[in-house]
């Protein structure tokens, strides 16, 4: 894929707003609890687990692996281009997932279980999370 | 002390015509299935004491999906009404099912309508099923996506097709599915759509077709998604003691699984694998003394053939991860086989009346009247399971 592809927008908002434009310094974050350390996504005012309210934007190693994957062909956007949409494990919490698209390799070449990392593509103000071959 | 579930029987059931780009309003198909289901209970709209719908009119994924609201009906028919109710969150489409069975069971109505119209094929016109987000509105500007949809639809992942085609790749991977499997969710559905005359698909369909059809998504072709279709299909829930008074058997809902206990979300649901469906079956088979074994045919929800595999582990049909090994060949899930499968063609061939259609062809099966599809050993005991990701309903039918 040469280029930058059509994306729909987030619509940003206080609670969102860390997530979509963490990247603008190379790094994903997602709220923690910081009385329990549970990762919260998506995010909300009270931590799911303890529920506490101290939860702020945390920094991951952007690292995760593959968990699934699927290879689009659909132009639903108008763009011909296959594409691979690709759901991505963190290692900081079990069951802590993004989807996302996996870029810089062929879509062919996904597969689960493969090491990723993440990389940015930024449209205006948002910075969308998206993954590479790590 | 009875279950709820006891206090009702399906009493009447009916479609309008099903069909590509009929051009029909649908308030003009929900009238057409209404007159028909209620005729069939023996009834009149002034017999009729409630309605309920799903999902209500302007809400929901695309146009032509919501079909029109209970307002509309109720002025439309002049219904006057003790209870009514329409929404999309419950336990997928059959919630509005299950609401006029707990309405019919706690004494708020005697005769509920109850009905779901699409007119996705008109609607979405030569365009083709669209993807979620990208409608412009007026000006021609794509708005910003807020709530669940941000975390899939900025990632190109446009539509459900997307979502669980990574469900589906993640069974192949943990149990080792093979697509010449999944392809018999599709081949058996157009078989049984060959005997029915209402279906929209009815020409054979062989491995070869499918393995020719071209990639949505993968693994997904194009004959592993429904078919947009118009129309609308009704039934009436009564008061148990109306059976008495109509003049074929009816059908009773035996137990209803509407459980959601994972987190109620398509990529942070805890096992891709079984989905929402998990839970709902759970809780139905929680609500009856019958087990699996008892059931004598399924219609299994295939908005994506996958969700019908992904039904049968859940329901216990076969075990966790067992379902593309139980259906291959097809033998199994055939008319005749021993647990025949989405009978009238499933929504891939009949067409999208999106979760409807099948609790329509179990009343049928149960009642004897499928004809040229009719499963021939009598079935008693009928499965019906709507949804997909996160969202999962399911009823046991039986014949009173």
């Amino acid at each position: 894929m040469t280029g930058t592809p059509f994306r729909v927008q987030p619509a940003l908002d206080d609670s969102n707003r860390f997530f979509w434009t963490s990247g603008e310094d190379g790094r994903l974050r997602f709220l923690r609890c910081q009385d329990c350390g549970y990762w919260l996504h998506p995010p909300v005012p009270r931590c799911p687990m303890c529920g506490g309210r101290d939860v702020a934007p945390e920094a991951v190693s952007g690292r995760g692996e593959v968990w699934s994957y699927t290879v689009n062909h659909q132009p639903w956007d108008g763009d011909p281009e296959p594409y691979a949409i690709v759901l991505v494990a963190l290692p900081e919490q079990e069951g802590l997932r993004l989807t996302s698209n996996l870029v810089h390799c062929s879509p062919e070449e996904t597969r689960i279980g493969m090491p990723v990392k993440v990389t940015f593509e930024q449209h205006d103000q948002v910075w969308f999370p998206l993954f590479e071959p790590a | 002390m009875t279950d709820f579930e006891q206090r009702s029987i399906i009493s009447g059931v009916g479609q309008s015509v099903i069909g590509r780009r009929l051009g029909r309003s649908g308030l003009d198909l929900t009238i057409e299935a209404a007159l028909v289901a209620m005729a069939d209970a023996g009834l009149t709209p002034a017999d009729i004491d409630g309605l309920a719908t799903y999902p209500g009119a302007g809400v929901g994924a695309g146009p032509g999906f919501s079909g029109p609201g209970t307002p509309e009906v109720q002025d439309a028919l002049r219904l006057s009404l003790d209870w009514h109710a329409g929404g999309l969150e419950g336990p997928a489409q059959l919630s509005a099912v299950v609401n006029a069975v707990l309405a019919v069971g706690a004494g708020l109505a005697r005769h509920v309508l109850v009905y779901r119209t699409v007119t996705e094929s008109s609607e979405q016109g030569s365009g083709g099923r669209q993807g979620i987000g990208l409608g412009g509105g007026g000006g021609g500007r794509v708005p910003r996506m807020g709530g669940s949809m941000q975390w899939t639809i900025p990632f190109r992942a446009y539509s459900a097709a997307n979502w669980l085609a990574m469900n589906a790749q993640r069974h192949f991977h943990e149990y080792g599915t093979t697509p010449e499997q999944l392809a018999m969710i599709a081949i058996n559905a157009r078989r049984n759509a060959a005997l029915n005359p209402t279906a929209v698909y009815r020409d054979p369909m062989t491995l070869d077709d499918y393995f020719a059809s071209r990639i949505v998504t993968t693994p997904f072709r194009l004959y592993d998604c429904d078919a947009p279709v118009d129309g609308s299909t009704a039934l009436v829930v009564s008061a148990a003691e109306h059976g008495a008074d109509v003049d074929h058997p009816v059908a009773r809902v035996e137990a209803v699984g509407t459980a959601l206990r994972g987190r109620p979300s398509w990529d942070q649901f805890d096992d891709m694998t079984t989905m929402a469906a998990r839970d709902a079956a759970a809780n139905l088979w929680a609500r009856t003394d019958l087990k699996p074994a008892d059931v004598d045919v399924a219609e299994l929800y295939d908005g994506f053939s996958f969700l019908t595999m992904c039904w049968l582990e859940a329901l216990g049909f076969c075990g966790v991860g067992e379902s593309g090994p139980f259906i291959e060949g097809g033998h199994r899930i055939a008319l005749d086989g021993e647990l025949p499968v989405n009978t009238q063609g499933g929504q891939l061939s009949a067409g999208r009346l999106h979760g409807f259609g099948f609790i329509h062809e179990a009343v049928l099966q149960l009642r004897g009247e499928a004809g040229d599809r009719q499963v021939r050993t009598g079935p008693e005991v009928a499965a019906v399971a709507n949804g997909g990701g996160p969202v999962a309903g399911a009823l046991l039918l039986t014949r009173d």
